[in-house]
């Protein structure tokens, strides 16, 4: 018998953080801050009372649905997002392919990655609402702004995620292209470009999604579309025709759901 | 014939991975790189293709330096040197044509590739190497769909398709069973056979670089320590390259081996060959 047989050893799992005081000192404090910041939440209950039959009748004015008396509106804002939404998804994947190559950091070189990852940077630090505001003050009232605005979104959007995939690939496949003697725009067609197609299929029909959903929120500061469609109906408080409105985009995103969903099995 | 001289390469890490590095290859001859991991066999072979770029030496194929080149003369050079990979690193979600054609970038223009245009003569070849390998029925199915003894004769073919005066090989065997690692050895040496080149073999086992190479070069930290005939392989030899161990088991087991590999030339290669469409095997030697 040895004496490892007999002597019991305890174990426990080694902690996230070993310095058993910053473990402590940091769980206290995020408790203490949350019950500080729950504390100084002011909530007028009086004001949520009186705000719920409000609420109630604002929901009472969307019944029923007015699809016909707007509906020429209706059917331009729809036709005008959907033009802005296929527009602006193929010139933002178009510019991003590149810029998501040169931000590859396994097939860029130096320069071109932070130059590359900085484009990237600063296309998605901005949300589209502020863009659009933005780029609204530029080019003025209308869906060129919105088509600046989604493709931009998009460059920051699928480039980063293309660039993500490219420095998860197999490099092995890749080099063995490379050793044929192919040149750089083979290496990538053939050696890259098969690993990473299928992911960013599906990633083109999701942003196509987000950019359908996002152009009739950025119409509401004046990027055209159903948003400024809808806007208008608010303004003119026909909340019948919003609620038409609104029931045709969830519509139209679930349609887009559910078919990006179908067709990214199939490219699979 | 390629000459190795004086090949160094230390990488960014400061690891120096091969110490001044002479090594002459004659034309057909099959010469096995044996050596532990980490000697430095996978950095030989990517310095001589320049997937590596070796710190200092000199590699020469048939007269023309290899370590000098860049851009287009790099590739050209390159597209003499076929190479087939560990793991066979075919790129998985293509065909196995186009696998196969993927070896005639080198020759042909962009948009011929993008295009999938290849010249027939390129497609014809690349019809008979599959067939040579027991594969041509299969050239429209995903690489991903093949077993791993099959995947390897694809990209045996991807290395002759370029028409190489040399192969270099990175562990073919690396992931295979004994027996498929067998009939991809004896490919490999028939195909060189045939067309006479001459060949790079990294590999581990010992034993099978034994049956099927001509010349056995060992490498130890980056050192060329053994550099002569698979019967010079004796366990002190394999110590100085390998360290201590008990070898008796590995060196008579290489012996009964290479009595029975003598007498059986070849099995499943044997019975591919003897399908219907032989005849467009012609030419192919």
């Amino acid at each position: 018998m040895s004496d490892t047989a007999i002597t019991a050893r305890n174990w426990t799992r080694p902690p996230l953080i070993k310095r058993a005081w910053l473990r402590r000192a940091l769980l206290a404090g995020a408790i203490v801050y949350l019950a500080l910041a729950l504390g100084t939440t002011e909530v007028n209950w009086t004001r949520v009372w009186e705000g719920l039959p409000r609420g109630a009748r604002f929901f009472a004015a969307f019944f029923p649905p007015d699809f016909v008396s707007r509906k020429n509106d209706i059917v331009d804002g729809i036709l005008e997002s959907l033009w802005m939404t296929v527009v602006s998804t193929a010139i933002g994947i178009l510019i991003s392919v590149p810029v998501g190559i040169g931000a590859a950091k396994n097939i860029a070189p130096a320069p071109v990655y932070y130059f590359c990852r900085g484009i990237l940077a600063v296309s998605r630090s901005f949300q589209e609402i502020i863009l659009a505001i933005f780029f609204v003050k530029l080019f003025g009232f209308g869906p060129f702004a919105g088509v600046v605005t989604l493709s931009f979104a998009t460059i920051g959007f699928y480039g980063k995620l293309l660039a993500e995939d490219i420095e998860d690939m197999d490099f092995s496949q890749a080099e063995a292209v490379r050793a044929t003697g192919a040149g750089w725009l083979q290496w990538i067609n053939y050696g890259v470009q098969p690993q990473v197609m299928p992911r960013m299929i599906g990633l083109g029909l999701y942003r196509f999604d987000i950019n359908f959903r996002e152009s009739a929120v950025i119409g509401i500061v004046g990027a055209g579309g159903i948003g400024a469609t809808l806007d208008t109906a608010f303004e003119r408080y026909e909340f019948s025709s919003a609620a038409a409105i609104l029931l045709v985009i969830i519509g139209i995103v679930m349609v887009l759901e559910y078919s990006s969903g179908y067709l990214r099995r199939w490219v699979q | 014939m390629l000459r190795i001289k004086g090949l160094t390469k230390r990488y960014r890490t400061g690891d120096l991975a091969l110490k001044g590095i002479d090594l002459d290859v004659p034309d057909g001859e099959v010469m096995a790189l044996i050596g532990p991991s980490g000697a430095g066999k996978s950095t030989v072979i990517r310095c001589i293709n320049r997937l590596v770029e070796p710190t200092a030496g000199t590699v020469t194929l048939n007269d023309a330096e290899i370590t000098t080149l860049g851009g287009r003369d790099l590739r050209r050079a390159r597209r003499r040197m076929g190479m087939i990979f560990q793991e066979y690193a075919l790129v998985e979600r293509l065909t196995v044509m186009e696998n196969v054609l993927s070896g005639r970038l080198g020759y042909v223009g962009f948009w011929q590739s993008f295009m999938r245009k290849f010249p027939q003569a390129d497609v014809d070849e690349a019809f008979r190497l599959l067939a040579r390998v027991g594969l041509d029925h299969m050239a429209d199915k995903r690489a991903d769909e093949l077993s791993g003894g099959q995947r390897q004769r694809v990209g045996i073919c991807r290395a002759l398709i370029q028409n190489p005066e040399l192969l270099l090989v990175d562990e073919p065997t690396a992931s295979l069973d004994p027996k498929t690692s067998r009939l991809i050895m004896r490919l490999i040496k028939e195909l060189c056979e045939e067309r006479k080149l001459s060949a790079i073999i990294n590999i581990h086992d010992v034993m099978l670089a034994q049956m099927f190479a001509e010349r056995i070069v060992g490498l130890r930290l980056g050192e060329i320590v053994y550099d002569g005939p698979p019967t010079g392989l004796t366990a002190e030899v394999l110590t100085t390259i390998y360290g201590e161990e008990d070898w008796s088991a590995t060196i008579r087991k290489v012996d009964d081996d290479a009595d029975v590999a003598a007498k059986q030339p070849d099995n499943v290669i044997a019975l591919e060959t003897l399908k219907p469409h032989r005849d467009r095997m012609a030419g192919l030697t």
